[in-house]
């Protein structure tokens, strides 16, 4: 449905007088299929919304080739408008327009005529239960509220493919529980959904595939399970008071490992035996143990390797 | 049909939105009536005509040219804040035309333009102004022309500074020095002959003689076709211009 090729983006950015040319996206290759739900995955800066910018025609690449829902890109971007939808991060509707007039105008500049505008309208303000706040002026809507519109204007059209930057940013957990069922719904009405987050858990709980992407490029691909089961083993977490963390680490040094403020992870093949041995090492070094505990990777853990950092803190 | 229907589509919406606030009304007819009452008295003997009807055939055009730059030129404050609420990415991700979409709010600025233009029209019949309908209505399109024109500059000018904080010294500062070399306040023929030099320089100053030729009842007077010629040839530029970057602009 989506298929990418070495797309990329650099912009010119201004610091004073020296000019700077800040490779946004480089060389992003793709492949999404239809129906699914894809997730982009990545802190904020990776070059996310970049990416997607392009792909809804709304920035030309600099290089590579994209065809989106059957449509080539880079030669009739028109085409791709009229099968694509996109919702942007920062919202999209006028404060003192109501929902449906935002609606039925959206459903016109994408070619309908009034009465199907209507009808379509009507119809959508339904499924996302806006109906009672459809004659509504926007600026009256709560958050999770507004964010429904917002969705329903980009897929007001009927489009095969659409895309939601960060669509649950911001939005408190009940409404962001609410956004992905109506994620899911679109996908069961046969829509493929490629969205952006930064949230480990959302694409853990929501995509059905993630590519993870850090400083432009793409780092990892494929299913969540898949990505965590190539970390091998077991993650061992060992709590510590921040002054005992490098001690901690030269003690441990025998195993593969990442140092924080206050703790270290362990990647081991099996936690149940490593763990009384890192507790000796410990022991034997004279560092005061805090805390243990053992847990299978995560995404977080699955961006750490990849990229030597870990996504909460970057 | 497309770029038509397309255009019928925004300006609906801009209209329906401009009614919706009716307070620009009030505010965009009480600051010119305010000089019509106040400052067109000091005309008669300034400029030293022999009755107000004079006064206000030099007067009037200058005033009504006044308003289409400087209420076409501050269009732009809507766009940023259009912006930022990302209507307008909304839209440049349909298959809207570009054009339409800069035509669309052009024009609501044009109409609502106009309309001013007719209230102070009939107010300054009541003292006496006096203007052929077929005259007048070639003032309106002159008025139209430019207020297209400042409009979409300003249109522009918003979608590359995306600012209000830049936006509004930038007009300020362009808006100034055409406002004082149109000869819209009192004519330029009262200026030094260097003024003159410069003022031939600004294309509004041939707006301005033509719209007074026009309510002088000149209608031949060549001031007439050539300010709405350069007027028209501005205004194909200004939204040429605006509209590529309506295609363009990110964010």
């Amino acid at each position: 449905m989506i298929e990418t090729r070495g797309l990329r983006k650099s912009f010119i950015s201004r610091q004073g007088r020296e000019k700077k040319t800040v490779e946004a996206v480089r060389g992003v290759d793709l492949n999404v299929a239809e129906g699914e739900i894809f997730g982009f995955l990545g802190p904020n800066g990776a070059g996310k919304t970049t990416t997607l910018r392009m792909l809804a025609t709304l920035i030309e690449p600099d290089d590579g080739t994209a065809t989106i829902a059957g449509a080539d890109l880079r030669a009739d971007p028109g085409e791709v408008r009229r099968r694509i939808g996109y919702v942007a991060q920062g919202g999209s509707t006028w404060d003192d327009s109501t929902a449906r007039e935002e609606l039925v105008l959206q459903a016109r500049l994408y070619g309908a005529s009034k009465a199907e505008a209507l009808s379509r309208s009507a119809h959508v303000l339904e499924s996302f239960q806006l109906s009672e706040y459809a004659d509504r002026k926007c600026k009256t809507y709560s958050g999770g509220q507004r964010r429904r519109v917002d969705i329903a204007l980009g897929i007001i059209h009927e489009p095969r493919v659409v895309f939601l930057d960060e669509p649950t940013t911001g939005l408190d957990p009940q409404s962001r529980a609410h956004m992905w069922d109506e994620v899911r719904r679109l996908r069961a009405e046969g829509m493929t959904v490629f969205i952006t987050t930064h949230y480990l858990d959302e694409a853990d709980a929501l995509c059905d595939r993630i590519s993870i992407m850090d400083n432009g490029e793409i780092v990892a691909s494929g299913t969540p399970a898949d990505l965590k089961r190539e970390i091998s083993g077991d993650v061992v977490r060992v709590g510590l008071p921040v002054s005992a963390v490098s001690a901690a680490a030269s003690a441990l040094e025998a195993y593969k490992l990442e140092t924080y403020e206050d703790n270290v992870r362990l990647y081991v093949d099996d936690g149940a035996v490593a763990i009384p041995q890192i507790l000796r090492a410990l022991d034997a070094a004279g560092v005061p143990l805090g805390t243990i505990e053992l847990h299978r990777p995560s995404l977080d853990d699955v961006f750490l390797t990849k990229t030597g950092r870990s996504l909460r803190e970057s | 049909m497309k770029l038509f229907r397309d255009i019928s589509l925004i300006f609906n919406r801009q209209m329906q939105l401009l009614l919706r606030n009716p307070v620009w009304i009030v505010v965009g007819v009480f600051q010119p009536v305010m000089y019509l009452l106040l400052f067109a008295p000091l005309l008669k003997p300034a400029l030293g005509v022999r009755t107000n009807a004079e006064a206000y055939e030099i007067f009037v055009p200058g005033l009504l040219v006044l308003l289409a730059i400087f209420g076409g030129l501050f269009q732009g404050f809507g766009l940023i804040a259009e912006l930022r609420a990302g209507v307008i990415e909304r839209s440049r991700v349909t298959p809207v035309s570009r054009v339409a979409l800069l035509l669309g709010r052009s024009l609501r600025d044009t109409v609502s333009l106009i309309a001013q233009a007719v209230i102070i029209t009939l107010l300054a019949l009541a003292f006496d102004l006096r203007v052929f309908l077929g005259n007048l209505l070639l003032a309106y399109l002159m008025l139209a022309l430019i207020s297209l024109m400042t409009s979409a500059v300003s249109y522009g000018v918003a979608l590359v500074v995306k600012s209000e904080d830049a936006l509004a010294p930038l007009m300020n500062t362009v808006a100034q020095p055409l406002l004082l070399l149109s000869g819209i306040l009192l004519p330029m023929t009262y200026a030094p002959g260097w003024l003159q030099g410069v003022a031939d320089w600004n294309p509004f100053s041939w707006a301005v003689n033509g719209t007074r030729a026009l309510f002088r009842g000149d209608l031949g007077a060549p001031d007439v076709w050539q300010g709405l010629l350069i007027m028209a040839v501005l205004a194909v530029l200004a939204v040429a211009w605006a509209a590529r970057l309506f295609a363009k602009s990110v964010r």
